[in-house]
């Protein structure tokens, strides 16, 4: 246990007195002789046992009384009050619809990113009509509109899809061009010298060259899903995740506040899962992505 | 061969040139690459274009594959030509038959590439991803995407350059073996001259965007030409190199 300690305090003073070269020494040497002595399992293991440990500090800590429920609810604490919340209360509701709220954003902001993204990627009349106008509106924070969303939509439905689908198309929008723009000119020459057509050439080369960028794009546009989605649903909403936790501060319910904050999170590592999983799957072929074979 | 070559060289049955350039011009600017160039290629003629770097034999070759406009002259091929790069250009996202079958507008491109990379000896990766591949293997796939067009003209823009010296020596008896085969007319764009000598019928020289020099390759036990004419061509003092 003090070693752990040890090694914390290690690190934060490092992180304090921002000694890049004398952490970076250390950490090159470390892995390869770590592999050599717990194998790439072992080192797994080892990754899961820091959280491990503070979550049972924190156990502990509750359990002995020395925090108060009030400021932070132990971990069995949290799990009992979720089995409740499933099996009397309206935690499943809540969560298939914030999970639908961000479903339908994602969505709409996917269609609306990747088809600009498209269309300014081929054409540069497209992009000089369209480009400057979406790197503006980029510029801004997209939950500072946020206000003026609630003017024109409420605090509805609607707001909230608007919001996360505003989050979403960012990201997909520029990975997209970025995608499409970055396919080898080589290839494309390769490409006219084999005969293709124009839309050969697009459903050959140029998509299949941009997915490893629109992908990196899904995966930043479903970590702003999710946050449009939390920062959406904690301004007046009668359902979801963040209504749960809205209504358990009102009564102090720390125990339902921490537990909407996890489910959060496992949605996120879901979303995240997901997305890893797509690019195994469509980018096999590429050196960083696939499986070996 | 074997016997589905067959139907692949029935082109040797037809007849006509492969190519033929007249008067060919190609300037960036006005800076002019290439000054009324003329060259005939025949069906199933090897041809290697020597030149130094910046003669403009790459712009002929590229001219030639249609990937260039042209300023002046006529270039009239029966079809359109195939292309192998310096670098393989295979399509990373897609299994060795696709990258063969590539702009193939027939049913069974399948079976086509399938034979096209067994004549390469690689029938047995048809399923397999272009990065599993040395630069070797990976050269002799592009040599069999461009085979399996069918074309009456090869050009080939330094195929082996980037290869180690025993792969590119290998590379020359398969490239040999299937131009015998297919008998396309062949266009080497290289600077290596031993290659030049072991495979051409015809070897050129270029020389500030013109035809400077050409030599006819012995057939019938006559003395073939020395490398050290050839570099001399080329302006390299061959006795001080060795």
């Amino acid at each position: 246990m003090s070693n752990l300690e040890l090694s914390g305090i290690d690190r934060a003073a490092i992180g304090a007195n921002s000694a890049p070269s004398a952490q970076s020494g250390n950490s090159a040497l470390a892995p390869t002789a770590a592999n050599r002595k717990l194998g790439a399992r072992g080192l797994q293991l080892l990754s899961w046992l820091a959280p491990m440990v503070l979550v049972i500090i924190w156990e502990w800590l509750a359990q002995a009384g020395w925090l108060s429920p009030q400021v932070l609810p132990a971990p069995s604490k949290v799990i009992r009050t979720a089995f409740k919340l499933a099996t009397t209360g309206t935690l499943l509701n809540d969560l298939v619809v914030s999970l639908l709220r961000a479903a339908a954003g994602f969505a709409i902001g996917t269609a609306v990113g990747g088809g600009l993204g498209i269309l300014v990627g081929f054409s540069r009349i497209a992009e000089g009509l369209i480009d400057r106008s979406v790197q503006m509106i980029r510029a801004v924070p997209f939950l500072a509109v946020l206000p003026l969303v609630i003017v024109w939509l409420g605090v509805g439905e609607t707001q909230k899809i608007f919001l996360v689908a505003l989050g979403v198309t960012f990201p997909i929008y520029i990975n997209t061009v970025l995608g499409i723009r970055q396919v080898d000119p080589k290839l494309l020459e390769l490409g006219r010298v084999q005969g293709l057509s124009s839309l050969q050439q697009i459903r050959r080369i140029i998509l299949p060259g941009a997915l490893p960028s629109i992908l990196t794009g899904v995966r930043y546009a479903l970590a702003t899903a999710w946050l449009a989605l939390v920062v959406a649903e904690t301004i007046g909403a009668q359902s979801g995740i963040g209504f749960l936790a809205m209504d358990a501060r009102e009564f102090l319910r720390t125990d339902v506040i921490v537990l909407t904050i996890v489910i959060y999170a496992l949605i996120g590592v879901t979303a995240d899962g997901i997305a890893r999983f797509l690019e195994r799957r469509l980018l096999a072929w590429h050196p960083n992505y696939g499986a070996a074979r | 061969m074997n016997a589905h070559v067959a139907p692949l060289s029935a082109a040797l049955f037809e007849t006509g040139p492969a190519v033929v350039v007249s008067n060919l011009v190609r300037r960036y600017g006005s800076r002019v690459v290439i000054e009324k160039l003329n060259l005939r290629i025949e069906r199933g003629e090897f041809v290697a274009l020597l030149g130094e770097s910046g003669c403009g034999k790459t712009t002929l070759l590229r001219a030639l594959a249609g990937l260039d406009p042209i300023q002046g002259g006529r270039i009239v091929a029966p079809r359109r030509p195939a292309v192998v790069f310096q670098e393989h250009r295979l399509l990373p996202w897609d299994s060795l038959w696709r990258n063969v079958s590539l702009g193939l507008q027939v049913p069974d491109a399948r079976e086509r590439a399938a034979e096209a990379l067994t004549e390469v000896g690689l029938g047995d990766r048809l399923d397999d991803w272009p990065r599993n591949l040395s630069g070797g293997q990976a050269q002799r796939v592009a040599l069999a995407r461009a085979l399996v067009q069918q074309p009456e003209l090869l050009l080939l823009d330094e195929p082996f350059a980037a290869l180690d010296a025993l792969t590119r020596i290998r590379m020359h008896e398969l490239v040999r073996e299937l131009v015998a085969n297919h008998q396309p007319g062949v266009l080497l764009v290289t600077h290596d001259v031993d290659e030049a000598i072991a495979l051409a019928d015809r070897i050129l020289v270029m020389r500030n965007g013109a035809i400077a020099f050409e030599h006819r390759a012995a057939r019938n036990g006559s003395t073939p030409i020395s490398r050290s004419e050839l570099l001399g061509e080329l302006g390299v003092d061959s006795h001080s190199t060795h």
